[in-house]
């Protein structure tokens, strides 16, 4: 949903560069906006989603941090409480775990223990997801860590227009948001299939971003593609595997691209399970406690008399992200299609 | 608040955020002139038992051995035969030709990553020679130097840099991640500092059976600043662990220069201080300094004299790994422009000096080196290239989660051999 002020120049934007522009607008427009993080400053970040913007808007305003990931969450929270509005970025969601105590315990909690006292407006970004290989440290996808904390919304963008409209909604807000970048669709979108080329994110039209300032509202899901056979729940990369998937099969899937994980966009899912009756919900984290189960335990929960067949998940391995069988690991075009033939079957 | 609590605040000037800033940028022509080089005979030796708080000069001198000229001088110098020289000098040749032939391999798309340590070759190799066989190295990813010195099969490095069938991790780590028990080297992991309070509890544990072996470890000045490294310390002071601490001081974290770990304010050595511990700041491109330093530390921590916490200061002559540019945040010459010169050089010329060594030597041994690593590449990868990966049984994925496999994993397995069977047919196996 766009806001009025939206009506701005568009540019094609890869989806570095849409992030970039939302820090960059916000930044312009909101002085208690910083930006910081390991090599954000004058390099610009490791991924580039930072660059340009120390040079534009100073040094105190977009910095470079510690080696510290439970410093610059925790000073991210002191900021918040002093009034200003934080983006640091994590370099890779891997190492976010350090930063852990003060994410659970201090960001997500601040305002509950408060009773509104204090608030903690921040938004972390980082990097996450496999294919292209990262080996453990540099491919994981802890979104339900985050889900499970209670007190921190979750996003993870699969375009440039998304990317850009729900940072600075995620900016905006008033509690914490941990914002999840699909590193593997940084520069164009992922079609599942490791031997083939990248399609540049300049073909897709997700790729026209307006320059200026608009918002995504968060907790609103976007359908991805129309269907009638199965709903499809996805997020991130997955959303452009799975749609490469059911194009190819031609099953005619309706999927939904769940945008904000938290809040979640509960009546976007009910309203398409009950159409189409049935249900894949897809993720290249680990299975065992991932997003997925609190999917289906909710389309179990809401839709279960319009369901005709059990609904399907198709995820990562239990293991740690191996380097060498990455694309054995990875929840790939034959773990999709074996899914949708099982739950289209009867 | 009360009138009273207020202080009036109109003669002290408004706040302002400090944010630090390297001296020179892509562009500026780099001068380190104004370091301060002491002496190499101006640091005394103390002895390996003397209190932390009587020997604090040390965390902020530079202990030297070698001189600029190629003489050894001063207390510190460990007076090695010198046979062991020349051996230190070929353990740090060859992981320079290591270095440049993977490095190289990684740019012809051989493998996902590769890191070197140009520059920095003394502070793993001959921190390693001046250890016991038995001692534990935690290190981090730039210690390949360990495993040289401790004449590791190279062929093994270059299975796990290429994750090949001969890999002996199966491919599961990025490449330089490597495991080598046998030698001494703990499990590298890609998380920064976490091998810090785990060296201490190797100490700790070997300190209550009586052992006589230490642990060792190394992280980056950057990493430093990591609450792993600080919990290090305390744990470390408290049990009186025998335990030695590198910071090798390359003055780089990938883009950040050392004053975003708090270098602008004091050394990384003086860190020791706070904790009690013993701190010594060495000049890393001095093999001798190094060498000499960690036999002191090593010799204190074995009498159960304490921790010792060493800064090597040096420098990082390359970019942070094969995905990093430094050309986007130093200048290119930085490297030429730093005062204390290239260990491999500093060293040949000791040699030298001695007459122990000669340039045509030298060349020889460069070119026998390169032949060897060139070699070994060649025979390792006839086990296969990382490409798109795959080169073990894909049921090696869910060995090694749990000692045994639980249910779920099994089933997991199976489906993901079914899925391999899918895609390449019933006949495949891995490259
Ligand atoms: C917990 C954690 N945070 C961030 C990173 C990303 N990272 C990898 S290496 C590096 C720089 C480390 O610099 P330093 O400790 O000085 O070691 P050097 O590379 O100079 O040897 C960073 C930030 C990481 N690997 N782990
Ligand atoms: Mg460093």
């Amino acid at each position: 949903m766009m806001s009025a002020d939206t009506m701005t120049a568009t540019k094609t934007m890869n989806m570095i560069e849409a992030i970039n522009s939302a820090m960059d607008v916000m930044l312009e427009r909101d002085s208690n906006v910083v930006v910081m993080g390991e090599d954000v400053g004058f390099f610009g970040g490791v991924f580039r989603a930072t660059a340009g913007l120390q040079k534009k808007h100073g040094k105190t305003r977009v910095f470079d941090t510690p080696i510290n990931e439970c410093g610059i969450i925790g000073v991210a929270v002191g900021m918040g409480a002093y009034g200003l509005r934080p983006v640091p970025e994590i370099q890779f969601a891997d190492y976010i775990y350090p930063g852990l105590d003060q994410l659970v315990s201090e960001a997500a909690r601040l305002r509950y223990r408060s009773a509104a006292d204090f608030i903690c407006p921040m938004t972390v970004r980082t990097p996450f997801g496999g294919g292209i290989f990262g080996g453990q440290t540099h491919s994981q996808s802890p979104e339900s860590i985050m889900t499970h904390i209670c007190g921190v919304k979750t996003v993870i963008p699969s375009n440039p227009y998304d990317a850009k409209g729900l940072l600075i909604a995620a900016i905006e807000d008033n509690d914490p948001v941990v914002f999840l970048e699909p590193k593997r669709i940084y520069n164009g979108p992922f079609s599942g299939y490791y031997d083939r080329p990248v399609e540049p994110w300049s073909k897709h039209a997700a790729s026209a971003v307006p320059e200026g300032h608009y918002r995504i509202e968060l907790g609103k899901a976007a359908t991805v593609r129309e269907g009638e056979a199965l709903t499809v729940l996805a997020y991130g990369t997955m959303v452009h595997v799975v749609k490469t998937i059911v194009e190819e099969l031609k099953v005619d899937a309706e999927i939904i691209d769940l945008r904000t994980l938290l809040p979640l966009d509960i009546d976007a899912i009910e309203a398409s399970v009950k159409k189409t009756g049935r249900c894949l919900v897809i993720h290249e984290a680990t299975r065992t406690s991932g997003f997925g189960a609190e999917l289906a335990a909710l389309v179990q929960e809401r839709c279960f008399y319009h369901l005709e067949a059990p609904v399907e998940r198709v995820t990562g391995f239990d293991t740690p992200y191996p380097h060498s069988l990455e694309w054995a690991y990875f929840p790939g075009p034959v773990r999709i299609a074996t899914a949708l033939t099982k739950i289209l079957k009867d | 608040m009360p009138e009273t609590d207020r202080r009036p605040a109109s003669n002290l000037q408004p706040l302002s955020l400090h944010i630090p800033e390297p001296r020179y940028r892509p562009g500026d022509t780099p001068d380190f002139g104004d370091i301060v080089v002491p002496a190499v005979d101006a640091t005394p030796r103390p002895g390996e038992a003397t209190k932390p708080d009587a020997m604090r000069d040390l965390c902020y001198g530079l202990v030297r051995v070698l001189d600029f000229d190629g003489q050894a001088k001063g207390q510190w110098d460990p007076k090695l035969s010198p046979e062991r020289l020349r051996t230190m000098l070929r353990y740090m040749m060859l992981v320079r030709a290591f270095d440049d032939r993977m490095f190289r391999a990684q740019r012809q798309g051989k493998t996902s990553f590769y890191m070197k340590c140009t520059g920095e070759e003394a502070t793993s190799v001959a921190s390693t020679m001046a250890l016991d066989r038995g001692d534990m190295c935690f290190p981090s990813y730039r210690q390949q130097g360990i495993l040289i010195a401790r004449d590791y099969p190279l062929i093994q490095m270059m299975n796990q840099i290429y994750s090949n069938r001969g890999d002996h991790l199966l491919g599961r780590q990025l490449p330089i991640m490597y495991s080598a028990p046998e030698h001494g080297f703990f499990s590298v992991s890609g998380n920064l500092a976490t091998q810090y309070p785990q060296a201490v509890g190797w100490a700790m544990a070997s300190a209550s059976k009586g052992d006589s072996r230490i642990a060792t470890v190394w992280c980056g000045e950057g990493s430093s600043a990591e609450g792993d490294f600080h919990s290090a310390l305390t744990f470390a002071t408290v049990y009186n662990a025998p335990v030695i601490f590198n910071v090798v001081n390359n003055q780089w974290a990938i883009s950040s220069f050392s004053g975003f770990a708090g270098g602008e304010r004091t050394t990384f050595a003086a860190r020791a201080v706070g904790y009690g511990i013993a701190g010594l700041r060495v000049d890393g491109n001095d093999p001798l300094a190094v060498y000499a330093a960690t036999q002191w530390a090593a010799d204190r921590a074995r009498t159960n004299s304490g921790p010792t916490l060493i800064e090597h200061f040096t420098y990082r002559s390359e970019g942070h790994s094969t995905s990093d540019d430094p050309s986007a945040y130093r200048p290119a010459d930085e490297a030429s422009a730093w005062p204390f010169g290239d260990p491999i050089v500093r060293l040949r010329q000791h040699l030298e000096t001695l007459g122990e060594w000669d340039g045509e030597r030298h060349e020889a041994q460069r070119a026998e080196l390169e032949d060897l690593v060139k070699t070994t590449q060649k025979q390792s990868e006839k086990l296969g290239i990382l490409g798109h990966g795959m080169h073990q049984p894909f049921e090696t994925m869910f060995q090694d989660v749990f000692e045994d496999m639980p249910w779920h994993l099994k089933e997991q397995c199976a489906q993901m051999l079914a899925e391999q069977e899918a895609k390449f047919g019933p006949d495949w196996k891995p490259e």
